[in-house]
């Protein structure tokens, strides 16, 4: 075999071009595509015929972009949130070195497995009021409960919050287990020397130490969140009527069954800046504290 | 080296039969569950007794989205089927994109043939671009004859008879009208309620001519509230609820009821349901002599070469063939769209479709339904069905619908 220190240098990057050309077009170039799309007058086949902005005149004149504009902020901050809230829990006692660990992680992390549509179809029924939850508790002989958030159009996008949080917190339960394994434990016991309640060592030093891996589990969620399709369509289908619409269907629809290509594109181009909001500050502020520490 | 000659040889044979054999006569289409692939096979004999090659583009899934998705890039790629299934003022969208062919060759006599509301569909600029397939009626009212009998025996045709019914249905503890909780099931009751409510003249200036005139009046205002008013007779399980679970609501006894287009039938038939004994079909209120089509059909799309040009016109003449209609409209449970088939094994539902689709086509009632994207481009029906989902969905008044409805057809 031909080793020499040349072949070290170009070798990685042959082998790696495949990959970066694919990601270049595939990924940048789509995105660069969309972007002229949404500028033009595209119907049913995209068309290069120029329309300025227009496309996101419509847009922002549709109410329905709005109500799913508001479902995603209402699900992306709660989804986030309660994942990270419930995956810490989970993390943190599954950390006090109980027996079983490896069971019980395994059953937390499980739904990770299942696809979003399963999940949404599987809560479908277990929320639906004439099936699921409600209906045996009302068999049970508590007759005057209901829990009817499914066919409730102003409740019906807590559900989808229900149902990914219980799919994702285990994912977040994992990540945030391998940071509390990784903090060092000399801290920690020189902590417990000093006096501090496992609270406290908790709360003032393990935590904090786990700001990376709060920032990665923000980073996933938050891509999950915000392209968010198929737990939508699988648990409410945007229902009941449109009130739980999310932009991930809103883009569908107007691009593909509507013959809106332009509108749906600049709905694409919104989640694009959407998803720069976000995660640009986000990851500024995580590469200045890398320099700092 | 060997390998070489021997990929030569097969090109060079495969072109040869390309240029030796009939048409290749490639058609899109996503009637793949039982009855309706039993149709396309027929199809599919029919042009092979002509001597064609049948390639079957088949893309299940998503009533079409699928499919649509698919030709889509066949199309860009400039590689587009001999057919697709497209119905309504989609044709002209895509005519418009310049993609489709002209088969008046085969269509010199289908003026003739066809009522003039379903032959404009078929056409752009005057030249048949299409090739009808079936006739299904949307302003179907279906009722549990069990339940009927029980209250009286006599199906409503107005909405005081149908309301004071769906009270005594309710007495009788059912659910007095199945419904699913989707948009375009929604936008079904609607349109057979406008029908009803504002008569077929109505229909035509709000609904397909989209007259803000019209759209604003107080029969629209008339409307809303009569859906509104129908609205408290579903289940609040409806949300979601496939429109054949509620089909089932009828034949098991617990709906009273559905407002659904002659697709419900087949659900019936192949629950070996009869109609007048265990179902009864009747136009929805106030619609009897008035009718919503939702026509199938087939685009043809630009062909260049001369044999598959001749296995378009082909296709196009099989299709409207009265033993096609016949056979795939039986299998399909819809009616033909021409005159000269055979009425012998159509049921009783079909067969009045049938009458009352002449009639309406002589008297100028014959409307296209508007729910089942016959009337308007995709973009303004979907900004019209947004309407009337958030309608059904929420505590609007029908005043703020009939102004959000005005907006929304000005989507373009």
């Amino acid at each position: 075999m031909i080793s020499t220190p040349s072949a070290d240098r170009w070798l990685p990057k042959l082998v790696l071009s495949p990959t970066l050309a694919a990601s270049l077009i595939f990924v940048y170039g789509f995105i660069l595509i969309t972007i002229a799309l949404s500028f033009t007058e595209s119907r049913l086949l995209p068309n290069s015929e120029w329309a300025g902005l227009e496309r996101y005149e419509q847009l922002f004149d549709n109410d329905r972009f709005w109500t799913s504009a508001q479902n995603l902020a209402i699900f992306g901050t709660l989804f986030i949130v309660f994942s990270m809230v419930v995956g810490l829990l989970l993390a943190v006692m599954l950390d006090q070195k109980i027996r079983g660990e490896g069971f019980l992680r395994a059953i937390y992390l499980y739904p990770m497995a299942l696809s979003f549509i399963v999940t949404g179809t599987a809560w479908k029924w277990l929320l639906n009021p004439g099936l699921g939850l409600e209906r045996i508790v009302q068999q049970w002989g508590w007759t005057s409960f209901t829990f009817d958030w499914l066919v409730n159009p102003d409740k019906a996008i807590y559900t989808v919050v229900i149902a990914g949080v219980w799919q994702s917190a285990g994912f977040a339960m994992a990540l945030f287990l391998a940071g509390l394994r990784g903090v060092d434990s000399e801290i920690i016991k020189a902590a417990q020397v000093d006096g501090a309640s496992l609270p406290t060592i908790y709360r003032r030093i393990i935590i904090p130490s786990l700001r990376p891996v709060f920032f990665s589990v923000t980073l996933i969620l938050a891509h999950i969140a915000i392209k968010s399709f198929d737990l939508v369509m699988a648990l409410t289908g945007g229902g009941p009527g449109t009130s739980s619409d999310v932009p991930a269907i809103f883009m569908y629809q107007f691009s593909f069954t509507r013959g809106q290509l332009g509108v749906g594109a600049a709905s694409a181009v919104m989640m694009l800046m959407t998803i720069m909001a976000v995660m640009v500050p986000l990851m500024y502020a995580e590469a200045r504290a890398g320099r700092d520490r | 080296m060997k390998f070489k000659t021997t990929a030569v040889a097969i090109a060079a044979a495969s072109m040869m039969a390309g240029a030796a054999s009939a048409a290749e006569v490639e058609v899109l289409h996503w009637w793949t569950s039982g009855g309706e692939a039993k149709s396309v096979a027929e199809l599919k004999k029919m042009m092979e007794a002509k001597g064609h090659v049948w390639k079957d583009f088949a893309v299940a899934g998503g009533a079409g989205d699928a499919a649509m998705t698919a030709l889509k890039a066949r199309v860009v790629s400039g590689n587009p089927p001999t057919a697709a299934q497209i119905k309504g003022p989609s044709i002209q969208e895509w005519a418009k994109e310049g993609s489709l062919g002209s088969i008046n060759d085969a269509a010199k006599d289908w003026d003739k043939l066809l009522p003039k509301a379903v032959a404009d569909i078929m056409k752009y600029k005057g030249n048949y671009v299409a090739a009808p397939v079936n006739v299904h009626r949307v302003n179907w009212l279906w009722i549990n004859q069990d339940a009927l009998n029980k209250a009286g025996g006599k199906a409503p045709t107005n909405y005081d008879e149908f309301f004071a019914l769906a009270d005594k249905f309710k007495a009788q503890g059912l659910v007095a009208i199945a419904h699913g909780g989707q948009p375009w099931q929604d936008a079904t009751v609607f349109e057979s309620v406008v029908l009803g409510v504002g008569g077929a003249k109505f229909y035509n200036d709000a609904l397909v001519k989209l007259d803000p005139t019209a759209l604003s009046s107080p029969t629209m205002l008339k409307s809303f509230d009569t859906l509104a008013k129908i609205k408290t007779y579903i289940d609040k399980d409806a949300s979601g609820r496939d429109w054949n679970l509620a089909t089932a609501m009828i034949m098991n006894g617990k709906g009273g009821m559905q407002f659904m287009g002659d697709w419900a039938k087949g659900e019936f038939t192949a629950a070996n349901k009869v109609s007048g004994k265990d179902y009864a079909c009747v136009a929805a209120p106030g619609t009897a002599n008035s009718y919503t089509f939702n026509v199938d059909s087939f685009a043809m799309f630009n062909v260049k070469a001369a044999d598959a040009k001749k296995g378009q016109l082909d296709l196009a003449t099989a299709i409207m063939s009265p033993e096609f209609q016949e056979v795939f409209n039986l299998n399909k449970g819809s009616i033909p769209v021409r005159p000269g088939v055979n009425k012998a094994k159509f049921d009783a539902c079909a067969t009045k479709s049938m009458a009352d689709f002449d009639s309406t086509a002589k008297s100028g009632m014959l409307e296209p339904s508007f729910a089942h994207g016959m009337a308007l481009p995709s973009a303004t029906q979907g900004a019209i069905v947004d309407v009337i989902a958030k309608f059904m969905n929420s505590n609007m008044s029908s005043k703020d619908a009939v102004a959000a409805l005005v907006k929304a057809a000005k989507t373009k």
